[in-house]
């Protein structure tokens, strides 16, 4: 889907507005953003055919322009991102992150454009998260999405807040390259892509969330209907005199999503559910845990939190009939310590486990801020599993250090 | 004639009556203490109330033992409510990696406060715990608890005299928390006698030892009738950092009201 007609609904809505106000003048502008260095070094050599050695570099930029007008009531914000990745070409790759336009008034919002949507309460796991696309060659946690195009109302009552989103359009998932480290032996290729829709990646998606604050619990639900943001991959019959390779296939889904989190004092409970259904599988799901922060620990100013949760699948492991689930009988424990010094510097230690079988991750992310604009971090992940079958022994020799260094403007 | 028993009898009398005495007119004297203390502290309330919102921006200098200096951006948007704490959403602007982090905020006079934290890069709103009062504001001299309203409830008081501080004639109120999540044991206010403007605060740690004192200066009145400080600074007196704060554009009764403080207003506020 090009550019051009992501946006034209946008410029519409900016055609309507300005002919709602003639005298649009934009009383503020602000640039800002990020530009960053980053630099991964695998502990050993790769495991597959075409991927990079051990070393591997890139640099991203990502600004932000901001536009507002009408006493804040009206803004438009614009976000671009591009990485370039020394070795991935798949990695070498830019976005709109976001190209809205947002008009608040006193108890309801109106957002047009490309946008991102964030839902959900755990951590290891987001779940319910499920409007924008994953963007999988940024990163292995799959934090990072793409821009999402979407008209968004959004209703401010005593009862809660409602959200009603038509969604135009469908943004594929990004996957490592055959240079690329951190992927399995077969590579996803991007051109070759099916859908269950005629409509393909047209097709007009639906979903609406309610979600309010009662007490100590925050709570949301919603259903959404429309494409699959996880593609069922499978070996590439297509084109058999090229190198084996897998295909994405979208097929369409409805899910009924629920996230709660009670605040407790220094207690975070948090949980988790969907139930999916698609032509090919009916499923659910759940993430539960819990967050406790000790304050002041050591007699300190830092914080330490401990954090706890399980991950459950109905569809099992998988086999031969089936992909199964990647999370599905899984612990996860992590613990975060926040410094809270005047360099911001954190550190989070993370370890998920399948409760089945020797297959475990470990991360650790450190970060601090330099001088008033320069942020450095450092993450390192180690991944190993004895199972043929879990999805990390294709990732077992992609044990890593990542160093990134961003610069705030 | 008095034997000796009747003497002996009446003496320990007396000496009891005396000693019933001088603990009652020291009771006396205690309880007229804490209520001098809450008569003044109820009235520096009463003369800041009615202002029913505010703007604010807020510049913070945090200086290390060095003379390091690093600077936080804040801009606050207050609702006052009467019969309950006030609403407020803090936006961050710097340093610029944490810019558009805002914060959401209803205070509660007893028990704890209902705390969301938006996080612009994730697009995130959480909610989060608000037991971390005696934490570090953004790597501050500030804990949360420096910077949140004052409520009547939040303390029990006394009375200690009165001082010249900043060449004003100023009473002198210890505060003892009602918190036990509180970082202080008391704190030692003293406010001036013309206005019940806060000059000087001095904190105590939970060993009871002098950890910070917080000046304020440059009042200015607005509306008539309410003094808000341009500048104040706090100085750890065991770490030997300090933080200095700045306000600017200081603006009462903007119109805000109840609907500008829910999830929707924190996640595009500027």
């Amino acid at each position: 889907m090009s550019i051009v007609k992501k946006i034209k609904p946008l410029l519409v809505a900016l055609a309507i507005n300005s002919i709602v106000q003639p005298q649009v003048n934009a009383d503020e502008f602000e640039l800002s953003g990020k530009v960053g260095y980053e630099q991964r070094y695998f502990a050993e050599e790769s495991q597959y055919q075409n991927q990079l050695s051990r070393s591997q570099a890139s640099i991203f930029f990502e600004p932000e322009l901001y536009w507002e007008w009408d006493e804040g009531n009206s803004s438009v914000t614009f976000k671009p991102y591009y990485r370039y990745d020394e070795f991935d070409a798949e990695r070498s790759h830019g976005d709109i992150r976001e190209l809205s336009y947002v008009y608040a008034s006193r108890d309801w919002e109106l957002r047009a454009g490309i946008r991102k949507e964030f839902w959900g309460v755990t951590e290891f796991q987001h779940l319910v998260d499920v409007i924008n696309q994953t963007d999988g060659v940024e990163d292995t946690d799959g934090e990072d999405k793409l821009g999402q195009l979407m008209l968004n109302l959004s209703f401010v009552r005593d009862w809660g807040i409602v959200d009603l989103y038509l969604l135009p359009g469908f943004r594929e998932r990004t996957f490592v390259g055959k240079e690329g480290r951190l992927r399995g032996p077969l590579v996803v290729d991007s051109k070759n892509v099916s859908y269950q829709s005629s409509a393909e990646d047209k097709h007009l998606d639906f979903a609406a969330r309610w979600s309010h604050s009662i007490g100590v619990f925050d709570i949301g639900s919603y259903w959404f209907h429309g494409t699959n943001r996880d593609p069922i991959l499978s070996l590439s019959t297509t084109e058999p005199d090229r190198s084996p390779s897998l295909q994405q296939h979208y097929n369409q889904m409805d899910q009924l999503g629920l996230d709660v989190q009670a605040t407790i004092d220094d207690w975070l409970w948090k949980f988790e559910t969907i139930y999916r259904t698609t032509d090919d599988e009916d499923f659910w799901a759940a993430q539960a845990g819990f967050e406790y922060t000790y304050v002041g620990v050591f007699d300190t100013n830092a914080d330490l939190g401990l954090l706890v949760e399980y991950g459950w699948d109905s569809r099992g492991e998988g086999d031969k009939n089936s992909s199964g689930a990647s999370i599905q009988n899984d612990i996860f424990f992590g613990s975060r310590l926040a410094f809270n010094d005047m360099q911001s510097s954190e550190m989070l230690v993370g370890f998920g486990a399948d409760v089945e079988h020797s297959a475990f991750s470990f991360i650790m992310e450190a970060n601090r801020r330099f001088g008033e604009s320069v942020k450095i971090s450092l993450d390192i992940r180690v991944m190993q599993s004895s199972e043929p079958s879990d999805a990390l022994y294709s990732l077992k020799s992609d044990d890593h250090a990542q160093l990134a260094i961003e610069y705030y403007f | 004639m008095l034997n000796k028993k009747t003497a002996v009898g009446l003496f320990t009398t007396f000496a009891l009556v005396m000693a019933s005495h001088s603990i009652l007119a020291k009771t006396q004297e205690k309880l007229s203490a804490q209520a001098r203390g809450l008569e003044i502290s109820k009235e520096a309330k009463s003369r800041d109330i009615g202002w029913v919102d505010n703007t604010s921006d807020m510049t913070m200098r945090l200086r290390n033992k060095q003379g390091q200096e690093s600077i936080r951006e804040i801009k606050t948007k207050t609702l006052e409510l009467l019969d309950d704490g006030d609403k407020s959403l803090t936006i961050f602007n710097k340093p610029r990696d944490v810019k558009g982090t805002s914060f959401l905020s209803f205070s509660h006079a007893v028990g704890n406060d209902d705390q969301w934290l938006y996080l612009p890069s994730l697009k995130r709103v959480k909610r989060i715990s608000s037991r971390n009062k005696s934490g570090p504001f953004m790597g501050s001299e500030f804990s949360f608890e420096d910077l949140s309203s004052f409520e009547i409830e939040k303390y029990n008081y006394n009375y200690l005299g009165d001082e010249v501080v900043n060449d004003l004639d100023s009473f002198m109120v210890e505060q003892f928390p009602v918190d036990e999540n509180s970082g202080y044991t008391r704190r030692i206010v003293w406010l001036d006698k013309a206005e019940y403007r806060v000059q000087k605060i001095d904190f105590y740690d939970r060993k009871n030892a002098l950890l910070k004192t917080l000046s304020y200066s440059n009042y200015k009145q607005y509306l008539d009738k309410y003094w808000r400080a341009d500048s104040a600074e706090m100085i750890n007196h065991q770490s030997g950092k300090s933080t200095e704060l700045q306000w600017q554009n200081y603006t009462f009764k903007t119109g805000l009201v109840d609907g500008d403080f829910n999830k929707n207003t924190l996640k595009r506020a500027r």
